[in-house]
């Protein structure tokens, strides 16, 4: 009883209105504690953990890169399942909640890959390296730029949504495909130690060689990150919910007159 | 079924100019490398099997927008949306028959491109089937983006924006055949990843596509 | 105050620059859209409740 009594409360905030009363009630909360976290983690991050012994102080760019890197993909997954709601259950908000988290998607994809090249000139000496992770980065940038621009290109809102939902579905097999093809790629290229040295060094393998003295400050800023990318999609929904209705009360208006 | 692919091939010919087409930019894109890289024949021959591929797949780009756009235009396609024949298998044919005017003919003048680039000749076998297994995918993806982008006065770029990435996969492991076969090493695995590839490609994207034109002809 | 970064300083500065920009543009961008469309709707939903 409980649990469906549960699923349906969920699926209220379906309701455009219902949703953005409610959103507006938690958005301070989000916002407040996501600068709260990201000011905290940052700063313990900047200013009071030690240097690597082998990385010195760029090991501090980890606070920034690896929060972003993580919300990288996972915008692109919640985007796949706000999609998947909208073909299944058509939900409006839902597909312009993915509509919305795409931007905030590009912008993470985007620090992921600047503080990575900044990271990588002193540690690798080389701004750019064709490794696995950050070309699958890049590839899912690509991903993130045509879902957008296909949203900007249709007029119809309720085909747009369709297109576009697709589009993320396709894309997302094709994303993974193209991870494992490109991992198969550059070890099929260049075997050996730098490939397991930049592996290390990047993306979520650290996580078991970061000592405690870096992570708790790394954790704290995850969360500040996500706490973020959360206000941010809220916020952004009601936006694109209230850029909806605006037209088409517009429309509605000139069609009467 | 069979009358539509045998229509879609006369169209193709009749209209001349797209058939050609691909396969003029394939021949200039080729000749153009050895201007921007430099006429060393080592260089060349190493690069010959990506430069191939990736000539090959930007010419099957070309021709996507007019895949589906001038049946859009003429509203043949929404006589095929209600036609008895599903329009899974419409969008399959399309594909067809996009594979047979464009990617056929491509896979057949590669070779002839590698002489131009020095392609080692231990290389000219693994390309042509690495094509062969590779390009029918690229005309089935290729239809997923020209179903998405159909109903848009502009799509041409943006196409081309929503399919690349697409490609991805494809030319990595279509690449990495020709690549291998050209320096003699082992083939297999990137072979077998391309067919799969391919196969489940053709096997489930015209379900995609054929939904996406559905909703474009709504 | 300024921990000492030592020769990587430029690189970490750097990175948390760009980073920071970046988040802020977003921020100010969302917020600033948001803003507008708000301000937008209020205006035509009152002029629709005037013409009745």
């Amino acid at each position: 009883m409980t649990i469906s009594a549960k699923a349906n409360a969920i699926w209220a905030y379906a309701n455009p209105k219902k949703f953005l009363a409610a959103s507006e009630r938690v958005l301070p909360f989000f916002w407040i504690s996501s600068g709260l976290c990201l000011v905290v983690g940052l700063t313990w991050g900047f200013f009071f953990t030690p240097d690597d012994y082998r990385q010195g102080s760029t090991v501090k760019i980890i606070y920034l890169h690896v929060p972003a890197a993580l919300l990288a993909i996972n915008t692109w997954f919640m985007m796949l399942v706000a999609s998947l709601i909208w073909l299944i259950r058509r939900h409006h908000v839902s597909v312009l909640a993915a509509r919305a988290a795409a931007p905030v998607g590009v912008v993470m994809t985007v620090i992921a890959l600047v503080t990575g090249a900044i990271w990588g000139q002193p540690m690798w000496g080389t701004w750019w390296a064709w490794d696995p992770r950050l070309t699958s980065f890049l590839i899912l940038f690509l991903f993130y730029l045509g879902y957008i621009a296909l949203w900007e290109a249709i007029e119809n809102p309720d085909a747009a949504a369709d297109l576009t939902s697709v589009l993320c579905l396709v894309g997302s097999v094709f994303a993974v495909l193209s991870r494992y093809a490109v991992n198969f790629w550059n070890q099929g290229l260049h075997q050996g130690a730098s490939v397991m040295r930049i592996e290390a060094v990047t993306g979520a393998d650290t996580q078991e060689k970061v000592s405690n003295v870096f992570f708790f400050p790394l954790l704290i800023c995850i969360v500040g990150f996500v706490l973020l990318f959360v206000a941010l999609v809220l916020y952004r929904t009601g936006t694109e919910i209230r850029a909806r209705r605006f037209r088409a009360l517009l429309a509605r208006e000139r069609a009467g007159a | 079924m069979i009358a539509l692919l045998l229509r879609d091939l006369k169209l193709a010919f009749r209209a001349g100019g797209g058939f050609g087409l691909g396969l003029a930019f394939f021949l200039i894109l080729t000749v153009l490398v050895p201007f921007s890289v430099g006429p060393q024949s080592s260089l060349l021959s190493s690069i010959a099997p990506g430069v191939l591929w990736l000539g090959a797949l930007l010419a099957c780009l070309l021709s996507l927008d007019r895949l589906l756009a001038l049946d859009w235009e003429d509203g043949s396609l929404d006589l095929l949306a209600t036609a008895p024949v599903p329009l899974e298998s419409v969008v399959t044919i399309k594909a067809l028959a996009h594979w047979l005017t464009t990617g056929l003919p491509l896979v057949l003048v590669a070779p002839l491109l590698g002489v131009l680039l020095n392609l080692p000749v231990a290389g000219f076998f693994w390309l042509v089937i690495s094509l062969l297994l590779g390009t029918p995918a690229l005309s089935v993806i290729g239809t997923f983006g020209a179903a998405l982008t159909v109903g848009l006065k502009r799509g041409g770029l943006l196409l081309s924006l929503l399919v690349l990435p697409l490609y991805v996969p494809t030319l990595i492991f279509g690449a990495e055949v020709a690549r291998r076969g050209a320096a003699g090493m082992e083939t297999t695995t990137p072979l077998l990843m391309l067919a799969g590839i391919t196969a489940a490609v053709i096997a489930l994207l015209p379900f995609a596509s054929a939904a996406v034109l559905r909703v474009n002809l709504r | 105050m300024m921990p000492d970064l030592g020769k990587y300083a430029e690189t970490v500065l750097s990175a948390y620059v760009a980073s920071l920009v970046l988040l802020a543009a977003l921020v100010l961008l969302s917020l600033w859209r948001g803003r507008r469309m708000r301000v937008q709707l209020n205006e035509l939903e009152d002029r629709i409740r005037q013409d009745g």
